[in-house]
């Protein structure tokens, strides 16, 4: 502790500097972490589904929907226990910004389907009661500060998009884990079905199954039925399903990775530019600390500390701002990312690789430092 | 047994493909509570002898002794412990770190000891006292005049307490006024405190302080 001064008035001599590189930090450890944060978020997603929950969708794509008569068999399927479904509304409530994930459901069989989702018994049954009615993640009531029993309308351009839709909210759910978010909008199949005049169709099918190890065995006897027909299936566990939607986004992972590894190298060659400037301007003060007899090792260690200093103050900025800017804000990314959050596994993350700049940066004027020829470097000055 | 011994002492640089003889074969001597003013032309070698028996620097062939340690036969990393307990180095140009305070700067070779914070406050503000500049402990180098930075510099040189003091050129920046109130310190760090100072100058002024005064010149050391 007590070269802590030493350390500290040898970052600050050139403050404006010092402050420059350590924003540089800052600024590429948020991006690190905010990045890093959109992969962990997507791979939540893909935990979120139940392998005894399986998904049966249109073999083609998931936009194309499933006859409403394909029930009536499937529930017949040895190992399946129940059936529900699903639609996708892409509702919009007052400005497309404020996206949020919507869906018809048939609610009853899906929500005894759904144990993740914890709603009050009398919530319930007024949601199953009621045909307009809705249930509200507690994270979405949050974001707009709706209130039980609020009027709501949200409009769907894919479903008679010149038409508002109103909604009451009477029910509010929490989920049981963070991964299936509380930010997700339900109302009736019904609803939807006569409101676009008995149009509307399954978007998919959830089906309960009995023992997870009989999912490849129910997946093949749908699809080997319907294989033929208009309409053939596509049936896996919600997990792989879940998967497969966010691999619709691409490689995130990889584009994520790439961005952060070259924002990484670009701080790390202006850290170590800097760190070299600022120990060039010190050689005569490096000699004369020799001269006083600070050794090399030690040498070596303050302008090592120096840098670590530098890139971990830069860090805390970045990494902890990201994390009080994204938890503070509620950030979903346009609702594409629900449950975002940045990890404190990524928030350590971020520290160590602030400290392996550091440490990156400082090593080669370290060396130098502790490796510089003291009569010489005094013969020069002198 | 003389506190500090050179023997048969040469320094050869090599600056290409050609060597440099600096000097070659020196023998001195420097009793303990000895002041011996070493003068010699620009480009003599002074400045490297005292490089040497800092330890700063490796002779080509010979010994230096200083009390029981064998300097030229140290390790870096033993040098740099002998220097921070035996050596106190003044410099020509000071060298006062500008980011520090005289104070912070009379400090620096007492966080190499175990000393704690009010042990070094003690020793530091003392040493200050001795040099008259207590009231400026807490001047940036930039706030000093040259002769006072050059007093801070013979505090930082004396505050462990060393056995030997190296002086180079100590008041070659120095106007006449400065130069002989830094004389008349170093003096008394001799008379008073009984310190060892081998002092490297041109100034015949300075000269004249020290118990003794030797050449050196065309690499030959004479009394």
């Amino acid at each position: 502790m007590k070269y802590a001064r030493l350390v500290w008035v040898n970052m600050t001599r050139n403050k404006r500097r010092t402050v420059l590189t350590t924003l540089s930090v800052a600024a590429a450890l948020f991006l690190f972490v905010s990045l890093r944060s959109v992969n962990t978020t997507l791979a939540d997603a893909r935990e979120v589904g139940s392998e005894s929950r399986m998904v049966t969708r249109h073999a083609i794509s998931i936009v194309f929907y499933l006859p409403e008569s394909y029930y009536q068999w499937l529930v017949t399927v040895p190992g399946v226990r129940s059936v529900s479904w699903a639609d996708w509304f892409n509702g919009i409530y007052r400005d497309p910004r404020d996206f949020f994930p919507n869906f018809a459901v048939e609610a009853e069989s899906y929500l005894a389907m759904y144990p993740e989702m914890v709603i009050p018994e009398d919530q319930k049954r007024a949601f199953l009661d009621e045909r307009t009615a809705a249930l509200v993640g507690s994270g979405l009531m949050e974001r707009f500060g709706w209130t039980l029993g609020q009027a709501i309308q949200l409009r769907s351009p894919i479903w008679a998009p010149d038409r508002e839709w109103p909604f009451t909210i009477r029910a509010v759910y929490t989920p049981t884990n963070p991964s299936f978010g509380d930010a997700l909008f339900f109302f009736h199949y019904d609803y939807l079905y006569e409101g676009t005049s008995r149009r509307a169709q399954p978007g998919w099918y959830v089906l309960e199954i009995e023992d997870p190890a009989l999912a490849a065995a129910v997946a093949e006897t749908i699809d080997e039925h319907y294989r033929n027909s208009q309409a053939a299936t596509k049936t896996e566990t919600e997990r792989a399903f879940q998967t497969g939607i966010v691999t619709m986004y691409g490689n995130v992972g990889f584009l994520m990775n790439a961005i952060g590894l070259a924002v990484f190298f670009a701080i790390l060659l202006l850290a170590a530019n800097t760190m070299m400037m600022a120990a060039r301007e010190r050689t005569s003060e490096v000699a004369v600390l020799k001269t006083l007899g600070y050794s090399d090792r030690l040498l070596f260690a303050l302008v090592l500390a120096e840098a670590a200093s530098i890139t971990l103050i830069g860090g805390l900025l970045g990494v902890f701002g990201a994390k009080l800017a994204f938890e503070g804000t509620g950030f979903q990314g346009l609702g594409l990312l629900p449950n975002f959050q940045v990890k404190w596994a990524t928030a350590t993350a971020g520290m160590a690789i602030a400290l392996c700049l550091g440490l990156a940066s400082g090593i080669v004027p370290a060396w130098q430092a502790a490796r510089l020829p003291v009569a010489e470097t005094l013969r020069r000055v002198g | 047994m003389a506190l500090l011994e050179i023997r048969n002492l040469s320094k050869v640089y090599q600056r290409d493909s050609q060597m440099i003889t600096v000097f070659e074969g020196i023998d001195l001597d420097i009793e303990a509570g000895e002041f011996l003013v070493l003068m010699g032309p620009s480009g003599s070698g002074k400045t490297t002898l005292l490089n040497l028996v800092a330890g700063l620097d490796k002779p080509t062939a010979g010994t230096i002794s200083v009390g029981a340690a064998e300097v030229t036969e140290m390790s870096p990393r033993q040098l740099a412990a002998w220097r921070s307990r035996h050596v106190g180095f003044i410099f020509q140009l000071y060298n006062l770190l500008p980011v520090l305070t005289a104070y912070q700067n009379v400090e620096l070779p007492l966080l190499l000891t175990h000393l704690s914070k009010s042990e070094r406050r003690e020793h530091v503000m003392t040493v200050l006292e001795v040099v008259g500049l207590s009231d400026r402990a807490d001047h940036y180098p930039r706030q000093l005049s040259g002769g006072e930075e050059q007093r801070v510099a013979i505090a930082r040189a004396v505050v462990s307490d060393p056995t030997v003091i190296l002086a180079d050129e100590p008041t070659g920046d120095l106007d006449a006024k400065s130069a002989d109130e830094v004389l008349t310190l170093m003096q008394r760090l001799n008379g008073e405190f009984n310190k060892t100072i081998l002092l490297v100058t041109h100034d015949q002024r300075a000269a004249e302080r020290g118990h003794a005064v030797m050449h050196l010149d065309k690499g030959v050391l004479t009394g």
